[in-house]
């Protein structure tokens, strides 16, 4: 029931030596009764970068931007719905509104764009890598560049990256933090009790989260209103990374990264929204853009051959 | 008398399976079931914590209507084993079946949520700690929003997380320190335990002023409507 006296893991000693060093207000009584997690993603990463404190969103044009921006991340579908086609908020996946280390934050992708991405060959402003977010990770459509989506989602990055040397691409906090290669190969089943233990509490048995009177409060994992194929979080890599760090709320790497894999690969396990860079069948899109061991796109789990839903679906407001 | 009234109480069961089988959304019937009759057992309840569930915030005694009904299943079996000490709690739930334990949950979660205007208004030196805690956290010191898992308003997320409006400062305060001296136990996963462990003090008590003066209307969305499946 209680999971409280688990035995501690060594590798959580060191955690446990971090958060005590990050939080002071955590006294050493408390942490000799608890945890096995981290306050959050931040401690594992080194960073010591603070971004601005939102109060001080300054009252002017520019602040306004700043601040739609923000609402953006936290309200996606109310404040940029033309370009939002599913249930998620970018707030999902980057705790903290874009502004904490280790949850791939906002601060961390302003200094390093523009950029090649192998993703799609060629050089990214930080407008196209936004684009981006709102074609995959939110299954919806591009916000045209110069569109008021991106010019805020611009302002608010920048403003979050006050004082941060730009060009930075190895800045600590940027993105996910590495985690361990799995000992065991990432696996359906394990996943699955890993899944049950910590996660459906929050996102239910079978992954499509919770809603309270049409507000989305936990998002969905997969099915239709979740990242499409094409989404970073599909990659079990990237989401393993993302679970280490972030997940549960409030006890960052509790999990240890054998059960962060299983679990990414349990949710990636699952079907989707097609890749919208469908190339006419499940195989030749797997041969483009998913030959790699980090996507089970085009294959099969669980009896499921993955992907195989035919043509993207037009995108509805 | 009393032969009578559990005769009566039978028979609402059973019709109330009747329509559970017939297909009618439960939470209709359950409410208009519950209300008609409630079960003998709420007698007991109904001292404390009012005839409708909604608590006495001035006795600090917590509203039941309208909570999540395994919530509030979890909570009596938490006291009966102990691992929710309140010695009067305690004592009301030892003695339940795990059957009367579901009928009494079922009842309350039915229950209409009062719809009065909040008795406490929240301190001014409080307001601003309080209202950023329970909107948006306190990320750097590990602390999630209450609203980021209770929902939006605080109005509760079923099956697991309860309302947080319409409680008193008070009830929501001593819930805290008891997750961090260990005498609540047994949340979720340790979610409430590890998260009471990180607030200060001065922490507990802004938020929970803060949402003591919420609008409690609010709380009447706290079904869940889950995306797509049962739960």
């Amino acid at each position: 029931m209680s999971k409280h006296i688990q035995q501690i893991k060594p590798v959580l000693t060191s955690i446990l030596l971090a958060s005590v060093a990050v939080v002071p207000m955590v006294s050493l009584a408390a942490v000799e009764v608890t945890p096995k997690s981290a306050p959050n993603a931040a401690v594992l990463t080194g960073s010591t970068f603070t971004p601005p404190d939102p109060s001080t969103i300054p009252n002017d044009e520019f602040g306004k931007m700043v601040q739609l921006g923000r609402n953006i991340m936290f309200e996606s579908k109310k404040y940029a719905p033309q370009y939002v086609g599913n249930s998620l908020n970018c707030v999902n996946c980057h705790t903290d509104g874009g502004a904490m280390a280790g949850s791939a934050p906002l601060w961390g992708a302003w200094v390093s764009y523009p950029a090649y991405r192998s993703k799609n060959k060629k050089v990214n402003t930080f407008e196209d890598r936004l684009q981006g977010c709102f074609r995959f990770s939110m299954n919806g459509k591009m916000p045209p560049l110069g569109s008021e989506a991106l010019v805020a989602l611009s302002s608010y990055s920048y403003w979050l990256a006050k004082g941060l040397p730009t060009g930075d691409s190895k800045i600590a906090g940027r993105g996910y933090p590495d985690i361990p290669e799995p000992k065991q190969a990432p696996d359906f089943v394990r996943g699955q009790a890993v899944y049950e233990a910590n996660c459906a509490i929050c996102h239910a048995a079978n992954g499509e989260g919770r809603m309270v009177n049409g507000t989305v409060v936990f998002p969905p994992l997969w099915g239709a209103q979740s990242f499409n194929w094409g989404a970073g979080m599909g990659s079990i890599s990237n989401a393993a990374k993302f679970i280490y760090a972030n997940m549960p709320y409030g006890q960052s790497y509790s999990l240890t990264p054998q059960q962060a894999w299983d679990v990414a690969y349990f949710m990636d396990g699952h079907e989707r929204p097609q890749d919208p860079r469908w190339e006419g069948s499940v195989a030749a899109t797997r041969a483009k853009y998913h030959d790699n061991k980090n996507s089970l796109y085009g294959t099969k789990v669980n009896g499921v051959l993955l992907g195989d839903t035919g043509a993207p679906k037009p995108f509805n407001q | 008398m009393g032969g009578c009234t559990m005769f009566l109480f039978r028979s609402v069961f059973s019709l109330r399976s009747l329509f559970w089988s017939t297909g009618l959304a439960v939470m209709v019937v359950g409410s208009a079931v519950a209300r008609a009759a409630p079960p003998p057992e709420a007698a007991s309840c109904a001292a404390c914590h009012g005839a409708q569930g909604a608590g006495q915030a001035a006795a600090n005694f917590p509203r039941l209507a309208g909570l999540p009904a395994s919530y509030l299943a979890e909570q009596l079996h938490l006291f009966a084993s102990g691992q929710r000490q309140n010695a009067i709690m305690s004592g009301m739930a030892k003695p339940l079946s795990s059957e009367q334990i579901k009928t009494l949950a079922d009842y309350y979660s039915g229950l209409p949520v009062s719809m009065a205007a909040p008795a406490q208004t929240v301190p001014a030196d409080l307001k601003s700690r309080g209202e950023q805690l329970a909107m948006l956290g306190d990320w750097k010191a590990g602390i999630p929003a209450c609203f980021r898992c209770h929902g939006p308003g605080g109005v509760g997320v079923a099956p697991a997380f309860p309302a947080l409006t319409g409680q008193s400062a008070t009830y929501l305060d001593q819930q805290i320190t008891a997750w961090k001296n260990g005498t609540r136990s047994g949340d979720p996963q340790g979610l409430m335990h590890t998260i009471a462990l990180r607030m200060s003090d001065a922490d507990t008590k802004a938020v929970t002023a803060w949402l003591a003066a919420q609008k409690p209307e609010a709380a009447v969305m706290g079904k869940t409507n889950q995306a797509g499946g049962a739960q």
